[in-house]
């Protein structure tokens, strides 16, 4: 595959220089944009595989970049990198779009990685985030009525992907542990990702607020 | 009619307050005042709503200005302090009838003894100080007049008192003809001042609001900036002095990254810990303080600690230990799930990991440690490792019943 485009958008010139230079060779930043309405116009003009939004912004934030660019290029794919590790934070931006969400401590190495997973149509699942669907998708006793299955469970082997990811597993370790192929174990976690999306389990939103209250 | 007084005396004093613990000096507090403070700092002396205290001193006022005089004796003689007033003994209603006895009782002795203005003027007074008493008596603060119980009833009752005291004076006084003529005027009046001077009382309203949040906000901006100068600034001092130690460096701005979390989350760093997953959390700073690692925790769920908990977290610290000690990484992961049935906790290092067949005896050792540990606790440990490709640790404990 050809180097991934990619515009960063933080609000910090220190930390987008940073992304910059942690990214390397392998990924092709071709812009970057301190604010929401300049990351759009950014966005807009270079079309990039992947954009790169910070959480926490002054107008709007991760979200808002995500909200307002999805209507119209529904193909560009984010990734949301922030130093909050608050749950409701995570949970909006990934209901918003984002196809993942890693913790500004990542490695350059593991931010290409991340990069280029996203790109590719994959999503990116850190330890906390897989901890975060776990303990939002945990069954309290019965299940309310009116919950789909297909969108507000998880199956098993799901559960099980998530568990390893949360214990620090990378996907390839992951799929030599279950010995199943990375592919399938994409999969999941694709699905999985899809169900954060879309589920209309009340429980997700009451989780993420009683931790805000924490 | 000095029997009143008597039968209400003998009731107070027959029923002392506060015979273990003597109430404080009576001081004039700063809040809750109407005027002086006098009769607020008399409160919790007396064991008296502050409303009776202060119907009271109008009652003596009204008694040839005894109570006039006595309120600024108060004044002179009682030290002002910072703060509400002294919590206060609620007395039963058999006590507040008493004390009401004693004050009737007094308020008829100075009438038969000829300390005493005029019936036209006393009783009339002494029905508009009731009502005044009833209003603001339990108020804490002078703004928050309908706060309390039956709050709305209490200020009808108490509004109502005090007109109808006036107009009592003004019917015994003048010609109740010429009132209805006067009371239409002063409506009219009133009327006109409302209309003109409403907008003004509004935005002054209003300015003072915005003064008032104005002041909030700058309050709250130099706590923020207290605490910032306190922890964040200090620790970036010390990270540019020590700038060659990488370590060093790293620990610094780990355990300020996450003394600032736990602050924004409005947790005290010294909360002892209650649950599992808040007892691991600090022992994990502790291991990141001490070996300059990273570590990674994830946790699913939580419950209060148990012996079981106990063990799984201080068997959980022992691997994180080893791991820092011995895997030679920057970063360790620990995931700690806690489900109805089990609790369970991860360890996983990427470092160079060992072949469990034939370990030095040190790392054995803190191996079997840990397992002991487990084991006893009903659970079990199992180690994962092989040489270059990192250890894993497992530890369950079955929840108990």
């Amino acid at each position: 595959m050809s180097r991934p485009r990619v515009v960063v958008v933080d609000d910090h010139q220190l930390f987008r220089s940073g992304v910059r230079a942690e990214l390397g060779a392998s990924v092709e930043v071709v812009a970057d944009a301190g604010t929401v309405d300049a990351a759009i116009a950014a966005i807009e003009v270079h079309r990039p595989d992947v954009v790169l939004v910070d959480v926490h912004m002054p107008d709007g934030g991760g979200a808002a970049v995500i909200r307002r660019v999805h209507r119209d290029h529904p193909d560009t794919r984010f990734l949301a990198l922030s130093v909050s590790d608050a749950p409701e934070d995570v949970i909006a931006t990934i209901r918003a779009g984002a196809r993942g969400y890693v913790t500004k401590t990542i490695s350059g190495v593991d931010l290409a990685d991340a990069v280029r997973r996203v790109a590719g149509g994959d999503a990116v699942f850190s330890p906390r985030l897989a901890g975060f669907v776990l303990d939002a998708f945990a069954d309290g006793g019965g299940l309310a009525a009116g919950v789909d299955p297909e969108l507000d469970q998880l199956t098993p082997r799901e559960r099980e992907v998530l568990r390893l990811i949360a214990r620090g597993y990378a996907y390839k370790e992951v799929a030599r542990r279950l010995t199943l192929s990375v592919k399938t174990i994409e999969t999941h976690v694709s699905s999985v990702l899809r169900k954060l999306q879309l589920s209309s389990r009340h429980e997700l939103t009451r989780w993420a607020n009683d931790r805000k209250l924490l | 009619m000095s029997l009143i007084v008597i039968s209400g005396c003998v009731r107070v004093t027959l029923h002392p307050m506060g015979s273990i613990e003597r109430p404080p000096l009576s001081a004039r507090p700063r809040q809750g005042r109407l005027l002086g403070g006098v009769c607020a700092g008399l409160e919790p002396v007396l064991g008296v709503p502050v409303g009776l205290v202060r119907f009271g001193f109008l009652l003596a006022a009204l008694a040839g200005g005894v109570g006039i005089a006595a309120y600024v004796a108060g004044v002179v003689l009682l030290p002002e302090v910072e703060g509400p007033p002294a919590p206060t003994r609620r007395r039963d209603p058999i006590e507040l009838a008493a004390i009401g006895l004693i004050l009737g009782g007094g308020f008829l002795l100075c009438r038969a003894s000829g300390l005493w203005v005029s019936d036209v003027v006393a009783f009339p007074g002494v029905a508009a100080a009731a009502g005044v008493a009833l209003v603001w008596g339990r108020a804490p603060e002078r703004t928050a007049i309908l706060a309390g119980r039956g709050g709305p009833l209490r200020i009808a009752i108490g509004v109502t008192l005090v007109v109808g005291g006036g107009i009592a004076f003004l019917a015994a006084t003048g010609d109740v003809g010429a009132l209805g003529r006067s009371l239409a005027l002063g409506a009219v009046i009133v009327v006109g001042l409302l209309l003109m001077g409403g907008p003004a009382v509004g935005r002054l309203v209003g300015a003072l609001r915005s003064e008032r949040r104005q002041r909030i906000r700058s309050e709250e901006r130099s706590e923020i900036s207290a605490h910032l100068h306190d922890s964040v600034l200090q620790t970036l001092a010390l990270i540019q002095v020590r700038a060659g130690d990488d370590r060093e460096v790293q620990r610094l701005a780990r355990r300020q990254e996450r003394e600032l979390r736990s602050w924004l989350q409005g947790r005290s760093p010294d909360s002892a810990a209650t649950t599992v997953a808040s007892l691991v959390g600090s022992m994990v700073a502790e291991i990141e303080d001490d070996h300059a690692v990273r570590v990674e925790l994830v946790v699913v769920g939580d419950a209060p600690l148990d012996d079981r908990l106990w063990a799984l977290a201080l068997a959980g610290r022992e691997a994180v230990q080893n791991a820092a000690h011995h895997a030679g990484v920057a970063s360790v992961d620990v995931y700690l799930e806690v489900e109805p049935q089990q609790a369970a906790l991860f360890v996983r290092d990427r470092g160079r990991g060992f072949d469990p067949a034939s370990v030095d005896p040190d790392r054995r050792g803190l191996v079997d440690s840990i397992r002991g540990r487990m084991t006893r606790a009903g659970g079990r440990a199992e180690v994962r490792s092989a040489l270059g490709e990192g250890t894993e640790v497992e530890l369950t404990v079955p929840r108990a019943p």
